[in-house]
């Protein structure tokens, strides 16, 4: 890939803040338009809001919405694991329903309402997705739990819908919160760890089911 | 990734003509294009973004079926009550591919014209004349395990990936597209797909810029309708092979079969046996089977599979 210079500026950023052990990116400053407009690789305007808040941002349009989020609104909650839809460490809720950010465009998302872990929740008034993952050990090392907990509330919630799964018998009935249609429809959410069962207890206590 | 620009089509048939110029490519969900481009094995100069066209609706066609628009995501088309009640068959095959978080942003129109996932076109460092012409198979004489057993060529064995695809084979469903003259036509799903013969980058039978507009389901048929997928993982793979199969309570039916070709795979003969069993209806699937050490699995798996589709069937 060739080196971006909005993506070299948004590093420096990053390791300069890290080595100055501010815990806080000054992220107005990289993320404003005017910072990426160097170099000759054409750029987009796109808007978009995460978490409520408007953004605009000027992007080479090959920024996924994934790289959007993390290295110019350093909403770094969003994980890149594989890059390519087959992990769901990068599910962010767009517009309602849960997606893969990464095999997503940027430019693809204007006027969209993207949901990120860090508005689901804040450490000080947990989402109860966040909460029940807590409580029920959902995770070891951490790395996929952002893409585990936007993908749970998706999943609650495409219940909540009626929308079919794999593991239903009859697919003219509503589905139930059960624990095999919970582990059939977080199946795009890979934790090397092998947290799964504390996952399905999680969203089942969520849910109001018993897993 | 290598650059490109970006359009966001508000006509569809500007859209086909600027998607008609060397270079520019279709972007509806974007989840297998994105894919592929970021390893370059896609590499368009130019994106045309056709969401906003509004072919995102669901609506009855005057003779009885259904037209689905061409973005209707997978989701939304497998959730339709009309879909789930007179084509269960698509439901069942669209929920057993992808994951939930794909399904809500691929489209019917992009898991048509989704590649192939064999191992070679994926690996840029192998031969493979589906990703370079004229540079060989890896996969003849490779790891061909996944790989297609009928219908192929010297050129490739790759199979399509889909399983919404083989339901609407099953189905007889027609793709509906526009031109960049503004032209429409109607394509019978069984002319779509085409078979790799010595030119296995061309995998449909799209003109350039012709830009799908929707797919639709003729009437109703009735009958069981079973979509049965074998694979490796419970949920979240590829078939190994899978079987879409309408059978009506006299055992007469159709069946169509994937992971096995180039194409959702069904033969009229094969309809035709369907009343005599298992054993028949897969012989004459797979007749002229050509497959591979790895992969000559297959064909006892299709007829075991149909085999228990047909005990399901009769069950219901």
């Amino acid at each position: 890939m060739p080196e971006l210079p909005e993506f070299e500026t948004s590093r420096r950023g990053v390791l300069a803040v890290g080595a100055g052990g501010a815990v806080v990116a000054s992220t107005p400053a990289i993320a404003a338009p005017s910072a990426v407009t160097r170099g000759a690789v054409p750029s987009s305007q796109v808007a978009f809001r995460v978490n409520g808040k408007a953004q605009a941002l000027r992007l080479d349009p090959r920024t996924t919405l994934l790289d959007a989020l993390r290295e110019h609104l350093h909403l770094t909650g969003t994980k890149k694991g594989c890059d390519h839809g087959q992990c769901g460490a990068c599910t962010v809720i767009v517009n309602g329903q849960r997606i893969n950010s990464c095999l997503s465009l940027a430019l693809q998302h204007e006027g969209d309402e993207i949901t990120t872990i860090e508005g689901l929740g804040t450490p000080d008034n947990l989402h109860p997705m966040q909460a029940a993952f807590v409580k029920h050990d959902g995770f070891q090392c951490g790395y996929c739990t952002p893409g585990q907990i936007c993908s749970a509330v998706g999943v609650l919630d495409e219940i909540r819908q009626g929308i079919p799964s794999h593991v239903q018998a009859d697919i003219s009935q509503a589905p139930q919160v059960t624990n095999m249609e919970l582990r059939e429809r977080m199946s795009g959410n890979i934790c090397r760890c092998g947290a799964y069962s504390n996952i399905a207890e999680a969203m089942a206590e969520v849910a109001g089911a018993k897993a | 990734m290598k650059a490109f620009t970006y359009e966001r089509a508000k006509d569809p048939v500007a859209a086909a003509r600027a998607a008609a110029r060397p270079g520019a490519k279709f972007l509806a969900g974007g989840t297998n294009l994105l894919d592929l481009m970021k390893i370059e094995i896609e590499a368009p100069t130019h994106l045309i973004d056709v969401q906003d066209l509004g072919f995102d609706k669901i609506e009855p066609t005057p003779d009885g079926g259904l037209r689905i628009g061409a973005l209707v995501t997978n989701t939304a088309m497998a959730a339709d009550q009309r879909v789930r009640r007179d084509y269960p068959l698509l439901t069942r095959a669209t929920v057993a591919g992808a994951s939930g978080q794909l399904r809500n942003k691929a489209t019917t129109a992009g898991n048509l014209l989704q590649r192939t996932r064999c191992p070679y076109f994926y690996d840029p460092n192998m031969p493979c004349n589906k990703r370079k012409p004229g540079s060989g198979c890896g996969a003849l004489g490779g790891y061909s395990r996944q790989l297609a057993v009928v219908g192929s060529s010297e050129a490739c064995i790759a199979t399509h990936p889909s399983d919404m695809a083989v339901a609407m084979r099953a189905l007889d469903a027609v793709v509906e597209t526009v031109n960049p003259q503004g032209r429409t036509r109607a394509i019978p799903i069984a002319e779509f797909h085409r078979l790799p013969g010595d030119t296995p980058h061309i995998e449909t039978t799209l003109t350039a810029g012709e830009l799908i507009t929707a797919v639709t389901l003729p009437k109703p048929i009735g009958g069981t309708q079973i979509y049965e997928k074998v694979r490796d993982r419970a949920s979240y793979a590829f078939a190994v092979v899978s079987v879409a199969a309408v059978i009506q309570s006299d055992g007469s039916g159709r069946v169509a079969v994937g992971g096995v070709a180039h194409k959702p795979w069904r033969v009229d003969a094969a309809d035709a046996a369907m009343s005599r069993g298992a054993k028949a209806a897969a012989g004459e699937l797979l007749a002229g089977a050509k497959p591979t050490q790895d992969n000559a699995f297959k064909i006892p798996l299709v007829e075991r599979t149909l085999a228990g589709v047909m005990a399901q069937a009769r069950a219901a």
